[in-house]
Order: C-alpha cells, then sequence, then structure tokens
C-alpha cells in the first residue's frame, strides 16, 4: 500500500467528513435546547443546495448574492417548521416530537420534488475545478471551502455560545429547562432560535457540497442519517467532539472503502453508530454527565 | 349554391358513419407504471408517452377505425400493487394488452398473472429475466444489459484493452450490470483486476478510484444512473486518473454532461440506445426520421426532452398497435401477432420477435459514443 493511497484516503475522509460534522451540529444545537432529535435536518440540507440552484437559475443572481439568499430563505423554512409543526403541539413527549420531525421531513422532501422536479442538479464550484496536488494526492478547491467554512462556522457556534446573553441562555436551556425559565429566559423562544439556527447551518452544508456531490430532492436522507451518526458519535455536542466524530466517520468510511471493501463502506459507518451506542452511549469523548452544548 | 349543399351533405354523412363506426369498437389497452415513488423517473415519461400516442392515434381515427382506450394505473413501484392492479386491468377494465410495469421486480411479480389470464405483458423493464427463459404472454422492449455490455468489451477489445476495473452501484440496475460484464469478459478473454461497489447515494468515489489507480487497468467500466457516473467521472478528473472511463447506456442523456461538467466529462465512452444521440445519428438511419418525430412531439407537449425510458412504451405501444392493426383486438391474435413482428422500427431499436426471442432487440440498438466538446459524437 502506497503512501500517496493513503493519503488520498484520509484527505477524501477529511473533506466529507467535515460535511457530516457541520450536519451533525445542527442534530446537536436541537437536541440540547429541545431535547428532540429532529430527523428533518438533512431536508434542510438539500433545501440549500436547490434554493442555491433556483436563486442562481430563475433569479439569475450571481453565486455570492445567490448562497445567503438560498440560506435566508432555508432559515425561515426552519423557522416556520418549528412554528408550525413543532410548537402547536399540546403534549411535546420527545417520542411524538420525534414523529413529528420525521413527518415533515417527509412532507418538506415532497414539496421539493413538486418545485424542483425528481432531476438530479449541478451547481457550478465557486473556483473552477483544476484539482490541487498534495503530496501525491490531488483534492479540488471546493475541498478547501468546505474545510474553510467548517471552520469558520465552528469558530462562530463557539463564539455565539460561550461569549452572548442569547448563546448563554440557549446553554442555560440545554442544562435544565425548568430553571431556565425561572430565571426569566423564554425558553420557547430559545428553542425556534435553534431551529433557525440549525436549518441555517444545514442549508450551509448542503450549498458548499452541491457543487461535487450534486443535489436532488432527496440526497437529505443519506447525508441526514450521516450527520446523526456523527453527532452520536460526539456525544450530541455541538462544540468540537461532533466535529471529530464526522471527520473520524469520513476518514473511516474512505479508508475502509480503499482498504478493506467499498461494498461495506455505508455499514461501517453504521456498526461505529451501533458500537457507540452500546458501549459509550455518552459519546466517544464525553463523562457521563458531560456539559452538553 | 346547390352543389356546395350537396359536399356538405356528403361530408356530414360521411362524417356520421366515420363516428358510428368509432363507436363500434374501442380497443382498451392497459398501462402499469410507477409514476411516483423511487422509480418515476422511468414511469412518469413512460406514462406521458403512451397518453400522447393515445391522443394521436384517436386523433387519426383510431386503429382501423376502433377507438383506442387507455387504463393507466400508477403501481408507486411496488409489487405488491402492481399485481394488484394487473388484476383489476384484466378483470375490470377488460384490457386487451398490458404495457407495463416500469421496473424488473415489478414485471416479474406481474408476469404469472398475465400468464394465468392469457393477456399479452409488454413490459418496460430491462430485466433479463424477464424474457428469458420465454414466457408466451410475456414481451419486453428495453434491450437486454448484456447487449449493452457487449457493445462497450467489443469496442475495448478493438482497442486491445485487456484488463478492466469494475465500479458499479449497489442497486438492481448496477448489480445486473456487474453479473453480467462478469459473465461476458470472462467468454471474451478480458481479466476483471478490480471489482468496487458505490452506493446509489454516495457522494464521494475517489476511494475506490485511488485503488483502482493503483491497480493501474486498461480500462475503467461503470454502471449506474445518475447522479453516482457524474460523481464518478468528476473524481477521476480530481484524481488525474487517465485510463479509459466507459460508462453504462443508463446514463446516455445530455443531463450527464451537465452534471459531471464539460470539461470533466471529456472522452467518457459509453453505449447509446439512438434516441439520446439521435442528432449526430446519420441521415440514412432507419430509425432517425421516427426518433426525431418522437423527440420533438415529446418537447412540444411536455416542455422536456424526450428520455430513453419513455421510449420504452413508445416501443411498447408500436408492438402492440401495430399487431391489433394486422389482427384485431383478442388478446390473443395480438399475441401472435407481436410474435411475428419483424423489422418493426421503435425507439429503442428495429424489433424482430421470434418464439424464441420475446425482446427482439440486437447489437445495433446501441452505438459507442464519446463526449467531446460537450456532445456525443460517434466512434467506430
Amino acid at each position: 500500500m502506497q503512501f500517496d493511497q493513503i493519503l488520498q484516503y484520509a484527505l477524501s475522509g477529511f473533506s466529507t467528513g467535515a460535511i457530516y460534522a457541520l450536519i451533525g451540529i445542527g442534530f446537536s444545537i436541537i437536541y440540547n435546547a429541545t431535547g428532540i432529535i429532529n430527523f428533518a435536518q438533512g431536508e434542510f440540507v438539500m433545501l440549500g443546495g436547490l434554493l442555491t440552484l433556483t436563486c442562481l437559475d430563475l433569479l439569475q443572481l450571481p453565486l455570492w448574492a445567490a448562497i445567503p439568499c438560498a440560506v435566508a430563505v432555508s432559515t425561515v423554512a426552519g423557522l416556520l417548521f418549528e412554528r408550525l409543526a413543532i410548537r402547536p403541539l399540546r403534549q411535546p413527549t420527545p417520542i411524538n416530537l420525534v414523529i413529528i420531525t420525521i413527518g415533515g421531513s417527509i412532507l418538506i422532501r415532497g414539496l421539493a420534488m413538486l418545485l424542483w422536479g425528481k432531476d438530479t442538479h449541478a451547481i457550478p464550484a465557486f473556483s473552477g475545478d483544476d484539482p490541487i496536488a498534495i503530496g501525491g494526492a490531488t483534492i479540488l478547491p471546493q475541498h478547501l471551502w468546505i474545510l474553510a467554512i467548517t471552520v469558520v462556522i465552528i469558530a462562530i457556534n463557539k463564539f455565539y455560545f460561550y461569549h452572548t446573553i442569547s448563546g448563554k441562555a440557549m446553554r442555560a436551556c440545554s442544562y435544565n429547562r425548568r430553571a431556565a425559565g425561572l430565571v426569566g429566559i423564554d425558553v420557547r423562544r430559545m428553542v425556534l432560535f435553534s431551529f433557525m439556527i440549525s436549518s441555517a447551518m444545514g442549508a450551509v452544508a448542503g450549498i458548499i457540497v452541491a457543487p461535487l456531490t450534486m443535489t436532488a430532492y432527496d440526497v437529505g436522507v443519506m447525508l441526514g442519517l450521516k450527520g446523526f451518526c456523527a453527532a452520536i458519535i460526539g456525544g450530541m455536542s455541538s462544540g468540537i467532539a461532533t466535529v471529530v466524530g464526522g471527520l473520524l466517520l469520513g476518514v473511516l468510511e474512505s479508508l475502509g472503502a480503499g482498504l478493506i471493501s467499498s461494498g461495506y463502506k455505508d455499514a461501517i459507518a453504521f456498526i461505529i453508530l451501533l458500537l457507540i451506542l452500546f458501549i459509550r452511549p455518552q459519546g466517544l469523548f464525553g463523562k457521563a454527565d458531560s456539559e452538553r452544548v | 349554391m346547390k352543389k356546395i349543399l350537396a359536399v356538405c351533405s356528403a361530408l356530414c354523412l360521411t362524417l356520421m358513419f366515420a363516428s358510428v363506426s368509432c363507436a363500434a369498437g374501442t380497443v382498451k389497452i392497459g398501462g402499469l407504471f410507477a409514476v411516483t415513488g423511487p422509480a418515476s423517473f422511468l414511469g412518469e415519461p413512460e406514462k406521458k408517452t403512451l397518453e400522447m400516442l393515445v391522443k394521436e392515434a384517436n386523433e387519426k381515427g383510431g386503429i382501423n377505425g376502433m377507438k383506442v382506450e387507455a387504463v393507466i394505473y400508477d403501481t408507486t413501484g411496488d409489487a405488491t400493487k402492481a399485481v394488484q392492479l394487473a388484476t383489476k386491468l384484466i378483470k375490470d377494465d377488460k384490457v386487451s394488452v398490458i404495457i407495463g410495469p416500469s421496473t424488473t421486480g415489478e414485471s416479474m411479480a406481474v408476469i404469472p398473472v398475465a400468464e394465468k389470464e392469457k393477456i399479452p405483458l409488454i413490459s418496460c423493464a430491462a430485466g433479463i429475466k424477464i424474457t428469458e427463459p420465454v414466457k408466451q404472454w410475456v414481451f419486453k422492449t428495453p434491450a437486454n444489459d448484456h447487449v449493452a455490455a457487449e457493445k462497450i468489451l467489443n469496442y475495448m477489445a478493438k482497442q486491445k484493452q485487456k484488463s478492466i476495473a469494475l465500479l458499479t452501484v449497489t442497486d438492481g440496475f448496477g448489480s445486473s450490470g456487474r453479473e453480467q460484464i462478469k459473465a461476458l469478459a470472462k467468454q471474451k478473454g478480458f481479466t476483471i483486476v478490480a471489482d468496487e461497489v458505490y452506493g446509489p447515494k454516495d457522494t464521494d468515489m475517489t476511494s475506490q478510484l485511488t485503488k483502482i489507480r493503483g491497480i493501474k487497468p486498461d480500462a475503467i467500466i461503470c454502471w449506474g444512473t445518475n447522479p453516482g457516473p457524474a460523481v464518478v467521472t468528476k473524481n477521476v478528473k480530481q484524481l488525474g486518473i487517465k485510463i479509459p472511463l466507459y460508462m453504462s447506456h443508463g446514463v446516455a442523456s445530455k443531463k450527464f454532461i451537465e452534471l459531471a461538467g464539460s470539461p470533466a466529462a471529456e472522452g467518457v465512452m459509453l453505449p447509446a440506445g439512438k434516441l439520446a444521440i439521435y442528432d449526430v445519428l446519420p441521415k440514412n438511419d432507419p430509425q432517425y426520421k421516427l426518433l426525431k418525430e418522437y423527440d420533438q412531439a415529446y418537447k412540444k407537449a411536455f416542455g422536456v426532452e424526450a428520455s430513453t425510458f419513455g421510449g420504452y412504451a413508445y416501443d411498447a405501444w408500436l408492438l402492440a398497435s401495430s399487431a391489433i392493426k394486422k389482427s384485431g383486438a383478442a388478446p390473443d391474435k395480438i399475441r401472435s401477432a407481436i410474435e411475428q413482428t419483424k423489422k418493426l422500427v421503435s425507439v429503442s431499436g428495429v424489433f424482430t420477435m421470434t418464439p424464441k426471442d420475446h425482446n427482439g432487440l440486437d447489437l445495433s440498438a446501441f452505438e459507442m459514443v464519446k463526449v467531446s466538446n460537450g456532445d456525443w459524437v460517434m466512434i467506430k
């Protein structure tokens, strides 16, 4: 086995892993604020990609304007989803909420199918398609964009949760909703915020991968599941642990496909998920009573 | 003035007679397509094509003066539903012939029903199992996958390429292609040096391709439908792999070039059904005129390009309607007339059925093409 092959596996793994991480963090943010797993997270990834396409083709916007536009519309979609589907619930038991998110994801996917059709669509790369060689392995400029944007988003996330009032309030909700409510934090608004933040993040993830992977109304399912795996490995933390979880998953998948067999690529992801759930349900890095933000 | 009146009344009379003769007979054709659900990319153009053709036929006065009525049901790609609907078509709607279903799984499930009730079934699915072994009442219009695979291997033999790396998708289309390439390769003396797979929703195949790059085969054959092959094409370009890349007929449309991007898709070769490339066919090709007409009519009616899949329904309609024209609307007569089809020029190819061959297509159904300057060119 040559070194450049291993390097290529690792690089490919890192770039897919970064996406898993971004989607995974979206899962964790909502989980931490509300205690539910939002299975519609993958659909926001899809919305990001397809809305960018619409902004580019239909509204003829340049790429730099189309992206914020798509993120904004996805955020509004996240807001509406929380307002119309999550909040009206009388008895918000976790199982009810989870089922609602699954229903929501099917609805969003169905609407997207009607709006954009069943075809796969391509989005142009942000800065060209010429591969960059790194010691015998190659990556595309888009991979660098993915890694850079992931780092930036995680930095913003960190800043928000630790250095702003509303971020701190959201953390407070995750520790103890009732106590947070008692000290005057509007818990329902925090829940709404969490949906908006994670739908925006999902949309960003969907936009930055679309030039590499193409986009269609049903891309959200698999990416959502992989993001969920990343979040589980990271113990549902919305910080660095989920990022490491995502990267680990990406690299293991890629190495597994390259060195063992490509037939087991997805199996590897889900075996890791099961192992983590059996052996360390608190996540790879979590202490049993870890802080969950 | 009297003359005009006379002509008018004569016209009226003939029109009346014509409508009377129309009402005298209707022939019912059943359609089973996966219009929604995972196989909707097959079922939707099939349904639209059949509806368009039936409308056209009725405007021209039907088949032998008989009005055509199409009863089309959506199977949603579900085999159980397909069987129920097939029974409904036969028992309640009393159709003379069934076109569809869209997928191999559904077709296999419906076959026993058609055989038992003795109604001809013209499947629009590609699986080789449908017509091999031959079933008395069952036909199919898409060419077998191994015909496309053979086309690639024949071309490779000409180029003296001996070792193959396979990269196939893990769905029905991919695994059937994989098995058939392997069997054919063995027969024709090729060696398979890598046998990699990818999932239908996978977004990055660089791991598989890096492995293949290390093995250095003479050619890579990728077998799948969009978007996987477009991702593979992009990844090949990214990794700087210079090995010739072959794709299946499953991506023989402009959509593939668009998705992969024209610099990356340059040089990709594949066997294409003639519909996808009719504008580069020689004008004297027997199918040229029909393909052009179909594509233009479809574009006019639905605003999108006609697809190979819609073409399968076109073939089925042509087989059925020619049979009805020849020997009337009784199911057993339709069946034997379809079996005697000779050199019927249609979308997927030129059909010649025999009691031993209920598909009727050969290697001429495909042409090898290559992507050059963002479009297809034929290669010999």
